[in-house]
């Protein structure tokens, strides 16, 4: 793989200077109230890019003190639909306003390619949005047939005061796709940003403000998961709680909402999903959405396809181009336009990667590729391939959530649907082949919330996204993800003398 | 939003009616018959469109021809438009074919397609004033209702239907046997659309928003009377990126423009707002053509039914608001007044308080309540059935003749004794005549309501809920108002039962009126479940 500008000095855009450190609650930046700051660091360099106020235990009560009377008494699940669009219209137009900087902060923060936040992550974010509004005055009740003289229909509520627990690794899209649905349903919400990536966040509440969405409705308070994200999701007075992030915390997060008020809990966690690749596939087509599937975004994506199976008469074509491709992988300074993958978002999850590499080597996977760090400053790892991958190995079972490969032959489809469905996750998978027999029966019999045939990574705001298994439980995205943040309230009356029922 | 807009009009414009009453109903009549005639306010706005719209340019008719369009308040020309005949529906019908068939617009992202009217609706929320204007100006509607309620809603909708489009869903379907199936719903293709002109614009809406939204192209013919806000507002469409062919508008006559488009063998998809005898022609002429779905939004005569527990002064106010609005000229104007009988004589008296301080006046005057009805034609049949009202020996409280001498004014009219055989009872007036009613049991009135061949909408005055209840299923109509009265939004569905009409406008029910549905059907082999 080559190594454009791994040791991160050369700098391709002015890094932006960091307006937003601290709390935002109540329509306010405020300090934390024990005072206390963290590190913000550059994975380029491993060097601080700001300190950041750290949000605890009670800054969490007053940013939640706020959005409940937001909710409670605020103009905001009281305005018609069509007024809360008006102003999530709004909040698009100043995100677009200030792309550049948006994508700067996502880069610098979270080690992701410039360009790319540029070109998608923050334009996105804004149709994210404009997607929402258009469906805030469209969240329609029904109208029931009770079975004796009863008038019945459903009114469909905002739920309240929602919690949102976001990752790292995407931390624009993360924030609206919580955001922009609970918004439109008319919650109030408080969000904790990932401790590596609070940047974007904080700037996202400063715009959020312009636009004129009421103090209180959205709070954003920095913090660490143990303490402000504990806070959150064990909170009394928080109606629900929405979480992405891996399956372990996902776990803590349900055992403290049953622990504390029973608040409705859903989870988008982690995934070891498959991409099941037939003899019958283009396959110059099939290695590009191989090495794209897990070589984007570093690796850090929950829906990787981090196992590949290969039908046994492509195979070794399959293998030996997807080794050439993955070693003219360019990786370096996620701000240069040719870069294709940048550092490991921080230490820990460099050093978690390359203890799986060891792992792989150690049980006997075969490394075709990579394995290595590049450069010897920031947290580089190379596109890395396994193969003679056993569906037993960790490397095969474990979430790694980075540029690491795990290559499967297989025989018939049944056997592939065997291993493909051999893991705890059920997330998403690929399916490449023009057969179209295979693509229904795999459709089928996959057990995941995602199935992409002939593409990958093929999002929408319009598509439902969420997992099977222990991959969570609710949908993000889509007409879905309202649902979430919605009561259902069923009204009965009796009707005397009515001509029909 | 419009609907609470129309009541904030209402209530200015019950605010604005002070003074004792026979000095109010004598000074503002004078007033007004002198605004009406002698000083009448000339709009700030010119006419800039007068042309077709065709293929993304104003072209002249083939013919040539031209036809004069006219001011409402005085009956004279204020411009001469564009004539379209069966040539200039064919022209614009393969511009939007070709714009269907080939064009990009049934091709783009939805999200493109929700950007471009998302920005539309911005451009005409910047023009609104002269847009209203023009529309008021064209209409003898009262300006400030154009400009603060009905532009307003028509941005309303356009975003509304902007924010449809990217949520138009197919179904995945279970069926007996091992197959996978699912819907697709898909844009129907070329979409006539004929329109009237008692709200041109927000008609103009509630067809081109749907359309749009779904994918679809459209030929747009427009009232005689009202060809002109359309076109500019189309001008703007294009503006904000609405590739040419995708609609095309064709002012002209409904014998020579309206029956071509309803009957063209190119045309996939008719939908018309308007009386109840040109609906029956346009339904005929589709089914003799080339069988086209066809939407039909019709004429009315909806019963507003004031119960003896409700609020009366409230029930007056709405009931009045009910019939006169728009100076009567509603499809669902509440023309059948059923009243209580142990409540009918208060009620009357205020209503007929109500309608004598009535102000009738130029349109674009501020405090003006009433403007012109829209043509001599129109005018003289309401004074047709004034006439027929008090031949047939109902009592007329009050009004009955023409405002002034010069325009199209009639005064406030309320008739009551009005018997259920009588033609003002039975007949769509479509003018500022209220005809009171009385009723003794609720089962006497829902029957008496509903004998009648429209169903296009109810009002319901109580405070009981058991009432409210019963009414609302017992009432054959395609919208129940219960303690209101025209309240519309983007989101409420709005339509017929009986010979008002067929289909739904507006909410998520539109949609379907432009969307076909395909099932796809193929086999599945060993699944892992069905």
């Amino acid at each position: 793989m080559s190594t454009a500008s791994s040791n991160g000095a050369p700098s391709f855009t002015n890094v932006p200077i960091i307006k937003f450190t601290k709390l935002f609650i109540n329509g306010d930046f405020v300090d934390s109230v024990s005072g206390k700051t963290f590190e913000t660091i550059d994975p380029r360099t491993g060097e601080v890019i700001a300190r950041i106020s750290e949000g605890t235990k009670e800054d969490i009560d007053i940013a939640v003190k706020a959005a409940r009377y937001a909710f409670d008494f605020g103009p905001w699940p009281r305005l018609p639909g069509v007024e809360r669009a008006k102003l999530m219209m709004k909040f698009a137009d100043l995100i677009e306003q200030n792309t550049e900087e948006l994508a700067a902060l996502d880069a610098i923060d979270a080690g992701k390619l410039y360009h790319l936040c540029k070109a998608l992550d923050i334009p996105s974010a804004a149709n994210t949005l404009r997607y929402y509004a258009g469906a805030a005055d469209k969240i329609h009740g029904e109208v029931l047939k009770a079975s004796r003289e009863l008038h019945a229909y459903t009114l469909l509520e905002p739920i309240g005061v929602v919690g949102h627990i976001i990752p790292w690794n995407f931390p624009t899209a993360m924030f609206f796709i919580k955001v922009a649905p609970s918004l439109a349903a008319g919650c109030t919400m408080v969000l904790k940003p990932a401790e590596q990536t609070p940047l974007s966040a904080l700037f996202y509440a400063h715009l959020a403000k312009l636009a004129g969405i009421p103090d209180g409705v959205i709070n954003v308070v920095p913090g660490f998961g143990p303490i402000a994200g504990a806070a959150v999701s064990s909170h009394m007075d928080i109606d629900a709680v929405s979480f992405t992030g891996s399956t372990q915390t996902g776990r803590k997060i349900m055992e403290a909402a049953a622990k504390s008020n029973l608040k409705h809990v859903s989870l988008e966690l982690g995934g070891k999903s498959p991409l099941i690749i037939f003899d019958d596939a283009d396959i110059e087509k099939a290695t590009e959405l191989a090495l794209l599937g897990i070589l984007f975004n570093k690796g850090e994506v929950c829906v990787a396809s981090s196992r590949v199976f290969v039908q046994e008469g492509i195979y070794h074509e399959f293998e030996k181009k997807l080794v050439e491709k993955a070693k003219t992988w360019v990786v370096g300074d996620p701000f240069d336009p040719n870069v294709q993958q940048g550092p490991q978002v921080d230490k820990k999850q460099f050093e978690k990667i390359l203890s799986y590499i060891e792992h792989g080597k150690k049980e006997g996977a075969t490394l075709l590729t990579g394995g290595k760090t590049v450069g010897n400053k920031g947290y580089y790892i190379q596109p890395t391939i396994f193969s003679n991958i056993k569906d037993d190995m960790l490397i095969a079972q474990d979430e790694i959530f980075g540029p690491v490969m795990a290559l499967k032959k297989f025989k018939t489809v049944e056997e592939a649907i065997k291993s493909a469905n051999n893991t705890r996750y059920g997330l998403a998978a690929g399916i490449v082949t023009k057969n179209l027999d295979i693509a229904n029966t795999m459709s089928r019999s996959i057990r995941a919330g995602t199935i992409w045939i002939n593409c990958y990574f093929a999002f929408g705001d319009d598509i439902p996204f969420g997992g099977y298994k222990m991959s969570g439980f609710g949908k993000d995205h889509g007409l879905q993800a309202l649902q979430k943040y919605l009561q259902v309230k069923s009204v009965v009356t009796p009707i005397y003398n009515s001509p029909w029922l | 939003m419009a609907a609470r807009t129309l009541s904030r009009l209402l209530s200015r414009s019950l605010s604005s009616s002070g003074g004792t009453k026979s000095e109010g109903w004598i000074n503002r009549n004078r007033f007004s018959t002198a605004a009406a005639v002698e000083e009448l306010i000339t709009p700030q706005v010119s006419i800039n469109y007068t042309q077709h719209l065709i293929n993304g340019q104003f072209v002249d008719a083939a013919s040539g021809k031209t036809f004069p369009t006219y001011d409402p308040r005085t009956g004279e020309v204020i411009a001469q438009v564009a004539e379209g005949d069966a040539e200039d529906i064919n022209r614009a019908v393969s511009a939007a074919r070709e714009a269907f068939d080939n064009g990009p617009w049934p091709k783009m992202t939805a999200y493109e397609r929700c950007r471009i009217l998302l920005r539309f609706a911005d451009l005409v929320e910047k023009h609104n004033d002269e847009i209203a204007a023009l529309e008021s100006w064209n209409n003898g509607k009262l300006y400030e209702q154009a400009a603060k309620a009905e532009l307003p809603m028509f941005v309303r909708l356009f975003r509304y239907y902007a924010g449809w489009a990217d949520k138009i869903h197919g179904l995945t379907v279970p069926a007996d046997g091992d197959y996978h199936v699912q819907t697709l719903h898909e844009p129907i293709g070329v979409a006539g659309q004929i329109i009237p002109w008692n709200f041109p614009l927000l008609m103009f809406a509630w067809k081109v928003g749907p359309a749009l939204a779904c994918g679809n192209t459209i030929v747009l013919k427009t009232a005689e009377q009202t060809p002109l806000t359309a076109l500019v507002v189309a001008k703007l469409l294009h503006e904000a990126g609405l590739p040419p062919g995708v609609l095309n508008i064709v002012s002209g006559y409904g014998p020579t423009a309206g029956a071509p488009l309803a009957s063209h063998m190119d045309v996939d998809k008719l939908a018309f707002t308007g009386s109840t005898d040109t609906g029956k022609t346009v339904l005929e002429l589709a089914a003799r053509s080339n069988l086209k779905p066809v939407t039909l939004e019709l004429g009315g005569k909806s019963p507003f039914i004031v119960c003896e527990d409700a609020d009366v002064n409230k029930a007056v106010e709405i009931a009045h608001f009910a019939l006169f609005f728009n100076q009567g000229q509603c499809c669902c104007a509440g023309s059948r007044t059923f009243v209580h009988e142990r409540i009918y004589d208060e009620f009357l008296e205020k209503s007929k308080e109500r309608a004598l301080r009535r102000v009738v006046g130029d349109p674009f005057k501020k405090g003006v309540e009433q403007g012109p009805q829209i043509d001599s034609k129109q005018f003289e049949k309401v004074l047709r059935y004034i006439k027929s009202g008090i031949d047939s020996n109902a009592t007329l409280e009050c009004g009955g003749g023409r405002l002034g001498s010069k325009g199209f004014f009639v005064q406030p009219t309320v008739f009551s004794n009005v018997q259920d055989d009588m033609l003002i009872a039975k007949d769509e007036i479509f003018g500022p005549v209220q005809t009171i009613l009385k009723f003794k049991d609720i089962d006497e009135v829902i029957r008496r309501a509903n004998a009648t061949r429209y169903g296009l909408a109810a009002g319901v005055f109580t405070k009981n809920v058991s009432t409210a209840n019963t009414m609302m299923r017992a009432l054959r109509a395609g919208t129940v108002w219960i303690n209101c009265f025209d309240v519309f939004d983007a989101a409420i569905p709005f339509g017929g039962y009986k010979m008002s009409g067929i289909g739904r406008e507006k909410g998520i029910y539109s949609l379907h009126n432009y969307l076909q549905v395909k099932a796809v059907v193929s086999p599945l082999n060993n699944p892992a479940w069905l």
